[in-house]
């Protein structure tokens, strides 16, 4: 192997001599502890590398290996219940090899050699195939079949297909094409930094329910849509990430935790494994793949865990599953890009960030979309993309937050006023926005309720108008609001209260299903049109704000999914409604 | 032994620029005899074929171009541990500082440590009691958590921390405890209140101090917390000790920090503190935590003053994205003479779920706690309004939410600097200020707990 030689070492940053033929991205090994390490420029025959480990006491003069390989991943069975680092190092591995601190310079496979896969064939002998049709499928976890698809470029005829017991490098199939004869293992190999191929591009049309109600039906994100989180610190960005990775309803979950925590991973840790799949009731780490590279650990890496995170979360979308990709914090991701750009002496560009951080950041979101899959037969995938923004002081002008903002279509603006009101998930309902609702309009309608976005529509408008009343409140006083206008605002309230906020701690509370949250909202929307009924009647407004049902709606929210769909409780607070409303036209005066 | 090096071409800030060197590596601990042979110590922070970037922990203040000699030292800063070193008082480079001899070494740790891997972590989860109502009752402390006080110049942050070390307990256990004390940048004063304090109650023995006061070199401050840290993870981890760290004042280590990257002509981010403050201070912070099948854990304290008590200033603010939450002092809290001052609303224990509840602290613990922030949040908006209209505008109920803030701030928040509430105590002080308020409009709190613990005779 070529070998060049260190010029400089700055942190996270080697400059190595002597590489001519290096390329770009290509993966090296640097020093004489063999640190990985990753080409980002070339001037000359000097390489700019970013270390993806503690560069302490490596020094000029010491060696860089260039493998001539690009930085890749894995991709394969064992992927899923896995925690990786941010250049899929296996944690669990690490840990029992090193013990409970990572050390520097381990070396170990990225997907588990010795472990063996039951694998079925789904292609005959003879038969002819193309890149991305699937060769035959192992059972990963019982949630998720994992398809062996033919790699990239590779088209031909099967000469050879087995069955049974196997680990990933051992030889599933042969395929045979003009030139050549290709072997085909459990699991291929791709850098990270190259999106995977797809036939085409389509256009989302199906919510990514959530269960989280002011996402769903306020500022609802599509499958294979893109959205942010911005937020001051302690807002609830992860957990809103969390609630998404916990209740979502993709097929396959791939959280990224980028430069925050240690506990929060050890959090999904501990709660994945006992948490079960609304839809299946079986583990949901049984279809989660974790990449932890926490704030303490090596910066470079950092850069580098968020595209480890797309391959793998592309890799499954291909395989024609619905994926979702958490990524917390981009911002550290960014703070990584720019770290390494000051210590290559880049011209800066805004608070420091390098002038490429919003091409970079737009190339990111790219990669999410819903597609046709490559493959002769006809499949879909998606692959939705979430990201957190951790903006200094919570400034929305952030370079960060603004380059982001002109990528994704979703915006979920944490307010830190609400979260020390303890108003959560802190949603800012003013500013956020979904740019889905009209692709998504249709699904609503079919699946949930004709009336859909009608009832979202006025609880968005008395949303509105409780601001501007609430304004002209402050500055002459609430008595001179009429009985009309405090209706509103008592809507308005219960619409913020009794809907939007929900306990992402309380078992019940923390996941509402889309037709639950349909029916929630109708009843306050009916409670409103019918308080305006009664008023018109001449029903003083203190008799509708002590109506006993009030409270009945202020419970709803506690009504478990199963007693919903057993009993259709919801609906009874709906009769009770009408009927109090009957009441109290009928005793008026 | 060591190559001397007489090739110092620069000297900027607290950086010197040493030519012509060979096999240094980044990193590297360095020696500095100055002209008139007394020694300094620093360390590589850049380091190319031609020279090493140097920065220079004593500072550089009486070094020269000509006769300063530099020796790399060929390994990074260590502290030499044993379980000696509990009641010592160390500089803020880890000399011992009360006249006992040097720690006779059992091991040598990096004093930058090594990323605790993710998957070994424990979730911090028992409950500690510090006997104050507004960390308990509120903003709970669990054990493994880092909780940093947010603060402001001349408000009481030593004496609550003081408080915290003296009460902290876990209940139902009696186990090997340690406090870490580092000061950085603090007064002769700051630094002697809490030796003395931790003297009077005999805490003393079961504690470290490292201490780099504010007539001493600033740059040493960069290693001050390391060596508290390294210190709390060799108690923590091989001595099977439960470790309070608590290091003051994390403005005057940013400080240090600014001077270094100014002095290597980076491109400032905020305020003209470095792009990666953040990931400095969270390799820091991140050495807080719990191990599966450890039995010792580290709790961390540090404390900030914020500049302007703003807490949108970059070091409050990267801090708050790094710890699990954070305790807020008020200066109009301190004002009124209330003491602890904490401003309960923008406090925030993140780890405190899964530390409260049946079986750790009280089965009403969660409900209480939602229901006293709603209420006095109520009643602070009732003041402001009082304030605008006067309070005859008022309506009965905002009146008796305005009554409960006062109280709440009075009786609840207010506490004796010797006082260690139970929680128990601390509850029904809570729910003493409840009964102010209808029940009807307790709705944060379930049927079943109003029942229990509403009514009087309770
Ligand atoms: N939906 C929710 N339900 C209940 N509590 C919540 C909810 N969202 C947030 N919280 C509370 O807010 C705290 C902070 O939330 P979180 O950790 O998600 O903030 P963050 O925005 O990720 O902060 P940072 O940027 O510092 O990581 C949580 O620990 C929890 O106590
Ligand atoms: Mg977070």
């Amino acid at each position: 192997m070529k070998k060049g030689t260190i010029i400089r070492t700055a942190g996270p940053l080697v400059v190595a001599s002597d590489c001519l033929g290096a390329k770009m991205y290509d993966m090296v090994r640097v020093g004489d502890i063999g640190l990985i390490g990753e080409i980002i420029e070339l001037r000359e025959d000097k390489a700019f590398i970013q270390v993806y480990e503690d560069t302490t006491g490596i020094g000029p003069g010491e060696p860089v290996l260039l493998t001539g390989e690009p930085l890749s991943v894995e991709l394969g069975p064992g992927l899923i219940q896995s925690v990786f680092d941010g250049i899929q190092r296996p944690l669990d591995v690490i840990r029992a090899k090193e013990g409970d601190f990572v050390t520097r310079g381990i070396e170990v496979p990225h997907l588990n050699r010795t472990k063996k896969w039951d694998f079925k064939p789904l292609v005959r002998k003879g038969q002819s195939v193309e890149e991305g049709d699937f060769l035959g499928e192992v059972e990963e976890t019982p949630l998720i079949k994992h398809k062996v698809m033919v790699p990239p470029g590779i088209k031909g005829k099967v000469t050879q297909i087995k069955k049974g017991k196997m680990t990933v490098q051992q030889e599933a199939a042969v395929i045979q094409d003009q030139e050549a004869e290709h072997k085909i293992r459990l699991f291929q190999v791709w850098s990270i930094r190259q999106n995977r191929k797809v036939k085409k591009r389509i256009m989302p049309e199906n919510p990514l329910v959530t269960g989280q109600r002011v996402l769903d039906t306020l500022f609802p994100l599509a499958k294979g849509g893109t959205a942010c989180v911005p937020g001051p610190f302690g807002s609830g960005k992860t957990v809103v990430q969390h609630q998404l990775a916990k209740w979502s309803d993709a097929q396959i979950i791939v959280f990224v935790a980028c430069g925050e925590r240690g506990n929060e991973v050890a959090d999904l840790l501990l709660s994945f494994p006992e948490l079960k799949d609304p839809s299946t009731g079986r583990p949901l780490m049984e279809r989660t793949v974790i990449i932890a590279n926490t704030s303490n650990m090596p910066v470079a890496a950092r850069e580098a865990s968020i595209y480890t995170g797309m391959t793998i979360a592309e890799y499954f979308r291909d395989m024609g599953y619905s994926v979702a990709l958490m990524a917390d914090s981009s911002s550290r991701w960014a703070e990584a890009l720019r770290e390494i750009s000051g210590r290559m002496e880049e011209m800066p560009g805004e608070e420091g960030y390098p002038a490429y951080l919003a091409s970079r950041l737009a190339e990111f979101y790219e990669r999410a979309g819903k597609v046709k899959c490559l493959g002769s037969e006809d499949r879909e995938g998606a692959l939705s993309v979430i990201g957190a923004v951790s903006p200094p002081g919570g400034d929305l002008s952030d370079p960060v937050v603004q380059s982001t903002l002109k990528v994704v279509k979703v915006f979920w603006a944490l307010d830190d006023k609400l979260a020390n009101e303890r108003h959560f998930p802190a949603i800012n309902w003013q500013n956020s926005y979904s740019l889905y609702v009209d692709n998504i309009k249709d699904n609503w309608q079919e699946e949930v309720a004709e009336d859909f976005t009608e009832i979202r529509q006025e609880a968005m408008k008395l949303l509105e108008e409780e601001s501007e009343l609430l304004e002209i409140a402050r500055l002459v006083g609430v008595e001179s609001l009429s009985d009309t206008e405090r209706l509103v605002l008592e809507s308005a309230k219960s619409i913020r209260e009794d809907f939007l906020h929900q306990n992402a701690f309380h078992p019940q509370d923390t996941y509402t299903s889309l037709r639950k949250q349909y029916l929630m909202l109708r009843i306050i929307i009916h409670f409103h049109n019918l308080g305006l009924n009664a008023l018109e009647e001449g029903v003083p407004f203190n008799d509708i704000f002590q109506l006993e049902v009030r409270e009945r709606i202020s419970k709803m929210k506690f009504i478990s999914e199963k007693e919903q769909e057993e009993e259709d409780s919801v609906h009874d607070v709906f009769i009770e409604v009408d009927r109090s409303f009957k009441e109290l036209i009928k005793n008026k005066g | 032994m060591h190559k001397e090096y007489l090739t110092v071409s620069n000297i900027v800030g607290p950086l010197i620029i040493v030519e012509k060197i060979e096999d240094v590596k980044y990193g590297e601990l360095v020696e500095i005899e100055d002209a008139g042979g007394h020694l300094r110590r620093g360390e590589v922070l850049d380091v190319s074929t031609e020279r090493a970037v140097v920065q220079v922990f004593e500072g550089t203040t009486g070094l020269d171009v000509d006769e300063s000699k530099v020796r790399f030292l060929g390994r990074s800063q260590k502290l030499r541990v044993s379980d000696e070193i509990v009641g010592r008082v160390f500089d803020g480079s880890g000399y011992p500082k009360d006249g006992g001899p040097e720690i006779i070494a059992k091991h040598t740790r990096d004093i930058n440590g090594i990323p605790i891997n993710p998957q070994a972590r424990d979730y911090p989860s028992e409950f500690i009691q510090t006997g104050i109502s507004s960390i308990d009752g509120m903003n709970p402390l669990v054990r493994g958590q880092k909780l940093p006080i947010f603060s402001g110049s001349g408000l009481p942050h030593s004496r609550i921390a003081a408080q915290i070390a003296r009460q902290a307990k876990v209940l139902g256990k009696k186990e090997k405890f340690a406090v870490v004390f580092g000061g950085m940048g603090i007064t002769f004063e700051e630094a002697n209140f809490f030796i003395e304090d931790f003297r009077d109650t005999g805490a003393l023995e079961r504690s470290v101090v490292f201490l780099n006061l504010a007539n001493e070199p600033p740059i040493e401050r960069i290693a001050t917390p390391r060596l508290a840290l390294t210190c709390a993870e060799y108690l923590a981890f091989d001595l099977d000790m439960h470790v309070l760290v608590i290091l003051v004042d994390y403005t005057f280590y940013a400080e240090a920090l600014r001077e270094i990257s100014a002095a290597r002509k980076e491109i400032p981010g905020r305020r003209g503190y470095p792009g990666y403050l953040y990931t400095d201070l969270a390799t820091m912070y991140e050495r807080a935590g719990r191990i599966k099948g450890k039995a010792g854990s580290i709790t961390y304290i540090p404390i900030l003053t914020m500049p302007e008590d703003d807490k949108t200033h970059p070091i409050a603010d990267l801090t708050g994205y790094i710890t699990e939450g954070q305790i807020m002092l008020s200066r109009e809290i301190h004002r009124k003479g209330i003491y602890p001052p904490v401003d309960v609303l923008p406090s925030l224990s993140r780890l405190k779920d899964k530390g409260i509840g049946k079986g750790k602290t009280r089965e009403d613990h969660a409900d209480v706690l939602n229901q006293l922030f709603a209420c006095y949040a109520r009643g602070k908006d009732a003041r402001e309004l009082a304030l605008i209209l006067g309070e005859a505008a008022l309506s009965d109920m905002d009146k008796i939410y305005l009554d409960f803030a006062d109280r709440y701030e009075d009786e609840f928040v207010r506490q004796g600097e010797s006082e260690a509430r139970t929680i128990e105590q601390t509850l029904e002080l809570g729910w003493k200020l409840l009964r102010m308020v209808p029940s009807a409009e307790l709705k944060r709190i379930s049927p079943e707990y109003l029942e229990r613990y509403y009514s009087e005779d309770q």
